[in-house]
């Protein structure tokens, strides 16, 4: 067929890798968010946040790196209310995140009013000498901004942290059975507040990557689910980061290819494509969980419950 | 130090009061950001929650406006408000309101131009079929294949908008309507139309709806078997499967309740209120149901309260962006705070404060 013809598969890997960053970052923050034993489902508020957040600082001060400093710190400082809130006033942690997705759509809509129309500054390109000169895969994998490599190596630093750190050791046990941590003396609240603002600056990384390179333009609502897939991505990684990267770049390419299928002029209404993300991800979501499978066995025990020490 | 003591049962009175506390909170925070945006935050409240309904200048136009408002926010949130006294958190409302308004809709529009008492009905019912049916996505795949339900309620939203734009610029345009997206004008095809009901109540078929879901889920809850296993499997899972409760049947009951409710509210405004399907005929209120729910306190006549205050910072919202310039962006905000201080006050129904040191026991 010629429509695949016209599709070129280079660029579509390289492309590939852009489109799963933003969700790559928000997936990584969430699963050490999880592992530390907090269900955070603000990730599509803290993300839309960071976006808005990220782009107003780098338009203002003209630097995108600036810019993505801003969106880690706004990112962070939203899941900082959803931390005190689960963690000290021991509010439900489901509802807790729907709240702070709800604040975060309302709260960056208004504070992103001046922002509509407005081009951020551009982000440069980081080509890896000689590699990227390689044919084929030098374009896919090394001519990209400095945000991609970073994602990996987060990814790639968060499961060392997990894996052989005592730090990752403590996050785990806090995770697993607060209870256990408390009584060994580790401060569960302190621990879980850390890990939650963790995972609010990687989304607002993510949001950020989404405004100022991915689109890169303001509008309302520009999120669209993107964190919420970054949720469900952490579920099909069985809480393995690895798995994330994987994840988020089977996600990546989906969203790639639908929308070079919508370029390329297939005869499905846009709609149609538009939807099929959404509907791979239930998908997955649901072949992930069905049965007893290893991911419903490898979630952190103490995960979503609230922890009040006892004496 | 100030130490939690856990209260072996909520406190009644703190109940009662968080809700009111937490909107008093919500005024002072609201009023702060309003004064950061370079508002006169005394006068911004006043727009938002006096105003609408006793200033005699808008006041024969807001008042109406509130039950039209609130009705579809209190059809949903008492469905909603079942799940999650279970723990069954369906969060997509939001989508089960659009594709109910889309069968509704469609029923309609393959009737049109016909006359009959009998059309009217089956939209009703149409609508409400199709809420169930979407909801009926994530509880199947919830007690099949323990997907998480919120997740997949959720993703399902963004599915419902597609397809709503698909049917708005495809298969439902109106074909008269000179190439401009969205389908024929419900409210004014006479078979098919939701009107006020009352002159100047602003009281339609959804806002009777409501009141009925208020006092039927009040009955449930309070008096009858099912109602009582939702709220045993809330507080004491593993009781409940003591007890002989099914939790997959509940989830099925819960989800199919409350998108069939979603539904429902979705027929009553695309036939009245918004009057067509279009693109974005749908004004969130699925996910505004969610605070209406908490603040209703998962109670049917909370609830009823709460969805008016709710409608009320919708109305006052607009007034505000009129008269003020409050951009309406700072409602939606304004409207996320509450759940929070919500969540946060919460805190005094659940646990009792003590000063001092503790007692060594």
């Amino acid at each position: 067929m010629d429509i695949f013809g016209s599709i070129n598969l280079w660029v579509l890997l390289a492309s590939l890798m852009v489109a799963a960053t933003p969700i790559l970052l928000a997936a990584i923050g969430e699963l050490v968010v999880e592992k530390a034993g907090v269900l955070n489902l603000g990730v599509e508020g803290m993300m839309i946040t960071g976006a808005i957040c990220g782009f107003a600082v780098a338009v203002e001060s003209g630097s995108p790196a600036l810019g993505f400093l801003g969106a880690a710190v706004g990112g962070a400082v939203l899941s900082l209310i959803f931390g005190v809130l689960t963690q000290v006033l021991l509010a439900n942690q489901v509802a807790t995140g729907l709240a702070l997705t709800l604040f975060g759509l309302g709260f960056s809509a208004l504070i992103g009013q001046g922002y509509i129309g407005v081009r951020p500054p551009a982000m440069p390109r980081l080509d890896i000498p000689v590699l990227a000169e390689l044919p084929g895969l030098g374009r896919v994998l090394f001519r990209h901004d400095v945000i991609v490599y970073l994602s990996i190596a987060l990814v790639a630093g968060v499961w060392a942290m997990l894996r052989y750190s005592r730090i990752g050791l403590i996050l785990r046990a806090v995770g697993e059975n607060h209870d256990a941590a408390h009584a060994l003396g580790y401060k569960v609240v302190r621990i879980r507040i850390l890990a939650i603002m963790f995972g609010g600056a990687c989304a607002g990384l993510g949001g950020a990557y989404l405004s100022l390179i991915r689109v890169p333009q303001w509008t309302e609502g520009m999120t669209a689910g993107a964190g919420w897939i970054a949720l469900a991505i952490v579920v099909f990684a069985s809480w393995r980061p690895w798995r994330a990267l994987l994840g988020a770049y089977l996600f990546g390419g989906i969203a790639v290819l639908q929308l070079n299928l919508q370029a390329a002029g297939v005869r499905i209404p846009v709609e149609y494509l538009s939807m099929s993300p959404y509907l791979i991800t239930i998908l997955v979501l649901v072949i992930m969980s069905s049965g007893r499978s290893r991911a419903a066995l490898n979630a952190p025990a103490s995960l979503g419950k609230s922890f009040h020490a006892q004496g | 130090m100030i130490r939690l003591i856990k209260r072996p049962t909520p406190s009644r009175f703190w109940t009662a009061a968080t809700p009111v506390l937490a909107v008093l909170l919500t005024m002072i925070a609201g009023g702060l950001m309003f004064a950061a945006l370079g508002k006169d935050p005394v006068a911004a409240i006043r727009t938002i929650f006096y105003d609408p309904l006793f200033d005699p200048n808008f006041a024969s136009y807001s008042r109406p406006q509130l039950l039209v408002k609130a009705g579809p926010l209190i059809l949903i949130a008492v469905g909603l408000s079942l799940g999650f006294r279970a723990g069954i958190w369906n969060i997509g409302a939001e989508g089960q309101y659009i594709i109910g308004a889309l069968c509704g809709a469609a029923v309609g529009l393959a009737f049109y131009p016909a006359e009959g008492w009998y059309i009217f009905p089956l939209m009703v019912m149409a609508g409400a079929l199709g809420g169930w049916a979407w909801a009926m996505i994530p509880a199947i795949l919830k007690t099949r294949f323990n997907t998480n339900e919120i997740l997949v309620s959720l993703l399902l939203v963004y599915v419902a908008q597609q397809l709503l734009a698909a049917m708005a610029l495809g298969r439902m345009r109106n074909p008269q309507g000179g190439g401009f997206p969205g389908s024929r004008n419900l409210s004014q095809y006479p078979a098919a139309s939701n009107p006020e009901l009352i002159a100047g109540t602003g009281m339609h078929w959804g806002v009777v709806a409501a009141f009925i879901a208020v006092i039927a889920g009040y009955i449930l809850l309070q008096r009858h078997m099912l109602g009582f296993q939702i709220r045993l499997s809330g507080q004491a899972p593993r009781a409940a499967r003591f007890a002989g409760v099914n939790p997959a049947r509940l989830v099925v009951f819960c989800l199919g309740v409350s998108g069939a409710l979603a539904g429902l509210a979705g027929l009553f405004e695309v036939t009245g209120p918004a009057g067509q399907i279009t693109i974005d005929f749908n004004s969130g209120y699925g996910f505004t149901a969610i605070i209406v729910a908490f603040l209703g306190r998962l109670h049917p006549v909370g609830i009823l309260l709460a969805g008016l205050l709710m409608a009320l910072t919708y109305i006052g919202g607009e007034l505000a962006q009129f008269m003020l310039g409050i951009p309406s962006a700072a409602i939606q905000a304004f409207q996320g705070m509450l759940l929070f201080f919500l969540l946060a006050v919460d805190l005094l129904s659940n646990y009792r404060i003590q000063l001092g040191r503790p007692e060594v026991a």
